[in-house]
């Protein structure tokens, strides 16, 4: 029998989630082994880096890499995986955009350690200790990987070769994906998204529009939505319209507004742009003829009054791919 | 002084290490179990607005995102100074007891299970999943994918995503269940309690019944004597999604039970620098190493530590089965006539087992339950009535906790977050630690056993990533490094795969 082509699933920061939807491919997974030889995952196999620098150059016909790059060890890896593959996959948000670990771009780096280590309620630290790349034990140094000042996404760190969006993305998606890339037609053209549509969640959503104009936003405790009509058209604030098609319109079928997980749609580069431009149009400011600019400033503050985190809101999963990027450079 | 790598170690959550020093007699000097991993959820989660927290922390964890999801939507309650309706308290529960099924389910079958299926000592090939059905036949392990699908579908009806559900709201849940939909739930659950029931019959025929596995369940190998946490129900039975925390000392005296809003008075959080995870121990004991005893604050959170702290199980036949674990280990009673705890770590696997059983009669309880599908699934809110909030439930790793304090317009201004897996770190530091101690004596390295029963000492704890693996066959592939002191390498010792 022909060797199977190697492929390869690593995970950077990341929560295992991505690992779990390709899991919940459920009895398809035993297809995948069958036309593929897995052959590095450190959740299953094999996790020396060492073996992986063995490998020649572009011997792993694919590597599905989830996670976002927050430490030298995540960024080592993914150069590492980038040269040994033939195809480097971004798989899921944070590996794509960032994801929710990206919002850590909003605080400095000395800022983790002292909240989580220093200035934390149960933390018994009088010696003021953190964790450190350079830490000694009494039998020698025992380091952890060095803590980067910024969450990165995938890409800018190395070039990838197409991105499957999600947090994670749909099983039914990576199914999808898998199939596109090995289309006998051949696979897609570089950078393309996988696993996605080239429309928003909008068009996917079941909930009715009316290109009605919203007064205000609420907070999702302050009203219960009737569960026909469009979100945010119902002054909650709903990333669909500023977000990939792809999952199928999951959290507003039960309700939930989108929070945006599938990053940007096609076309779009910055998802709180095109979510803040969205805006324009569904904010009713009232007769705004002829009042000054300072008026129509007040207007628009009251109106968004409600978003007290306005970049949790709009960037919760892509800062770290956005133009605003974070503080830290 | 000679130095052991074990990097990264398999299935667990982000990438752990375990580095064992040797002293000149070649005896263990020390071992260390590293979490090289930070993403610092605490840090920058403040300056969010408090309702986004169920669907910021259930990324802390992909494996357990149901349990961020609801100790998150606890919390909220609290802030928010609601009482969600009994049918969302309800629905919280019943996709709660899903999840457990099939997170133990898939730990016992591809991840914890073959050490006992196939034996500690078999070979590695065939130590995984794949050996697990050629032993147990090719329908149970179409019935493990079944069971995972049908509890995964039930996830997704209930919270609106299989993974990351999204469903969790302050006072409430987002929908109600339809009839068709309970309908539904009812029958997975039914399936999941034969299940259930199943699975120990498997584990009595090929782990009780074996006694070399009853040897090596029942040894010393693996014995801590520690505190242990649990959530109890007003009765003192199990109970995952709410109750009071009770803990235990090694004796089996109840040394303390609180609300869980209370756990920064009992609990502390240790800090080294050669590590990003925290250790979490009983305050009131104090911190003294990674030792075990009554004057050492490490407590267990876990399967085993849930019904070492409980009086019961809250369900019949679950209850059946607690009965006869506790028969087989034979702890003794406390003067207060309780049960003493069992320290053979080993029996975590059994007790998860149990809590199966549990969740899938549980499950069952909920889905015909005539409130169930209420339509009155939430309340609303005008704002934060309350600037504190705790939530807590018990993940399958262990007791979560979570800490939100906010500003007047319900922005963060401080989390504090001790996760399912944290609890049990020095426990696990010490499981390895014990076992590489017992398995390396004299410079003398047991190569068979060494690496798998080194695994099989955190294995046990179903550390969080663990259950990424689960329907995915095959054997973690280990490797350790001897160096000398200058760092060079003496000696390789390598299982699994090959490059």
């Amino acid at each position: 029998m022909p060797d199977k082509p190697k492929i390869a699933m690593y995970w950077g920061a990341s929560c295992g989630g991505c690992e779990i939807a390709l899991v919940n491919l459920h009895e398809k997974i035993l297809e995948v082994d069958g036309a593929f030889d897995l052959y590095f995952c450190p959740c299953l196999l094999d996790t020396k880096t060492k073996d992986i620098e063995a490998l020649a150059d572009g011997e792993l016909a694919i590597t599905f890499f989830n996670g976002a790059i927050r430490t030298e060890e995540n960024q080592a890896m993914a150069r590492l995986l980038r040269q040994k593959s033939q195809t480097l996959i971004a798989f899921g948000s944070c590996a794509h955009e960032g994801c929710i670990p990206g919002l850590g771009n909003l605080i400095p780096s000395t800022a983790f350690f002292n909240e989580i280590y220093l200035d934390n309620l149960t933390v018994d630290n009088p010696d003021r200790v953190v964790p450190s790349h350079l830490a000694q034990v009494p039998e020698g140094p025992l380091g952890v990987p060095k803590f980067l000042p910024q969450v990165r996404t995938l890409a800018q760190v190395t070039e990838v070769d197409y991105f499957l969006p999600g947090c994670p993305p749909e099983s039914s998606q990576i199914w999808q994906a898998i199939g596109a890339l090995t289309a006998p037609q051949g696979p897609p053209p570089k950078g393309a998204m996988v696993g996605a549509g080239d429309s928003t969640v909008c068009a996917e959503c079941r909930r009715q529009r009316t290109d009605k104009k919203v007064r205000r936003f609420y907070r999702n405790y302050e009203i219960i939505p009737n569960p026909t009509d469009c979100l945010l058209e119902q002054g909650l604030l709903c990333l669909g319209i500023a977000t990939s098609q792809g999952c199928g319109g999951l959290c507003p079928e039960v309700n939930m507004p989108c929070i945006g997980c599938y990053g940007p749609p096609a076309g779009r580069l910055d998802q709180g742009a095109a979510m803040t431009g969205a805006l324009g149009s569904i904010l009713d400011l009232g007769d705004i003829k002829g009042i000054s600019e300072e008026e129509l400033h007040g207007r628009i503050d009251q109106a968004l009054d409600a978003i007290p985190d306005y970049v949790g809101a709009f960037y919760k999963f892509s800062l770290a791919d956005s133009i605003l990027g974070g503080r830290e450079k | 002084m000679k130095r052991i790598s074990i990097d990264p170690i398999t299935r667990l959550e982000g990438h752990g290490k375990i580095e064992i020093f040797l002293d000149e007699q070649g005896n263990v000097a020390n071992a260390y179990f590293q979490v090289p991993e930070l993403r610092g959820f605490e840090a920058f989660c403040v300056g969010r607005m408090a309702e986004d927290m169920p669907n910021i922390t259930n990324r802390i964890c992909g494996v357990c995102p149901e349990a961020h999801h609801l100790a998150s939507t606890k919390a909220l309650d609290q802030l928010f100074g609601l009482t969600p309706p009994p049918a969302a308290r309800k629905l919280r529960e019943l996709l709660y007891m899903a999840f457990f099924v099939t997170d133990h389910t898939t730990h016992f079958y591809a991840l914890g299970g073959p050490d006992f299926i196939i034996g500690p000592d078999a070979p590695s090939t065939e130590r995984n999943i794949l050996g697990v059905i050629r032993k147990v036949g090719l329908d149970i392990g179409k019935q493990v994918i079944a069971c995972r699908a049908r509890n995964h579908a039930v996830i997704k009806k209930l919270g609106g995503r299989a993974i990351h559900p999204a469903a969790g709201l302050p006072g409430g849940w987002s929908q109600p269940l339809s009839e068709a939909g309970r309908k539904e739930i009812e029958q997975a659950a039914r399936e999941n309690i034969d299940f259930a029931l199943f699975t120990l019959k498997i584990f009595h025929d090929i782990v009780l019944k074996n006694p070399a596995y009853l040897e090596l369940v029942t040894s010393d190998l693996y014995l801590h004597r520690t505190y242990y946490m649990g959530t109890v129900d007003p009765v003192d039975r199990v109970n995952f999604y709410d109750g009071m925390i009770r803990v235990v000392d090694p004796e089996g005296e109840e040394f303390v039970k609180y609300t869980p809003a209370d756990y920064y008075q009992h609990l502390a959080e240790r800090v080294e620098p050669w590590t990003y995870l925290k250790f979490p121990y009983l305050k009131k004991v104090g911190w003294q190493g990674l030792t075990d005893g009554a004057k050492s604050g490490l407590y267990v959170a876990s399967p085993l530590s849930r019904l070492n702290v409980a009086d019961g199980m809250a369900t019949p036949k679950a209850q059946e089965h607690y009965e006869e674990l506790f028969a087989t280990f034979a702890p003794g009673y406390t003067t207060k006539g309780r049960r003493k705890p069992i320290h053979h770590r080993l029996a975590t696997h059994w007790a998860r087992l149990i809590e199966l059983l549990y969740a899938a009669e549980h499950m069952l309880a909920l889905a015909t339950d005539p409130e169930i599908t209420s339509p009155e699934v939430r309340l609303i809110s005008s704002g934060v009535k309350n600037r504190e909030g705790v939530g807590s439930v018990e993940a399958p790793r262990g007791t979560l906790t979570h800490h939100y304090t906010t500003d007047a317009n319900g922005v963060l201004t401080k989390v504090n977050m001790i996760v399912g897996t944290t609890n049990n770190y020095g426990p696990m530091a010490m499981s390895i630690k014990r076992a590489a101690e017992k398995l390396i004596q004299g410079g003398k390295i047991i190569e068979k056993g060494l690496l798998n029963r080194v695994e099989m000492a955190f294995r046990l704890y179903d550390p969080c990533l663990s259950c990424a693996t689960h329907a995915l066959p095959g054997e973690g592939p280990m490797e350790v490094v001897i160096r000398d002191a200058n760092g060079l390498v003496v000696r390789t010792i390598t299982r699994g795969r090959q490059p």
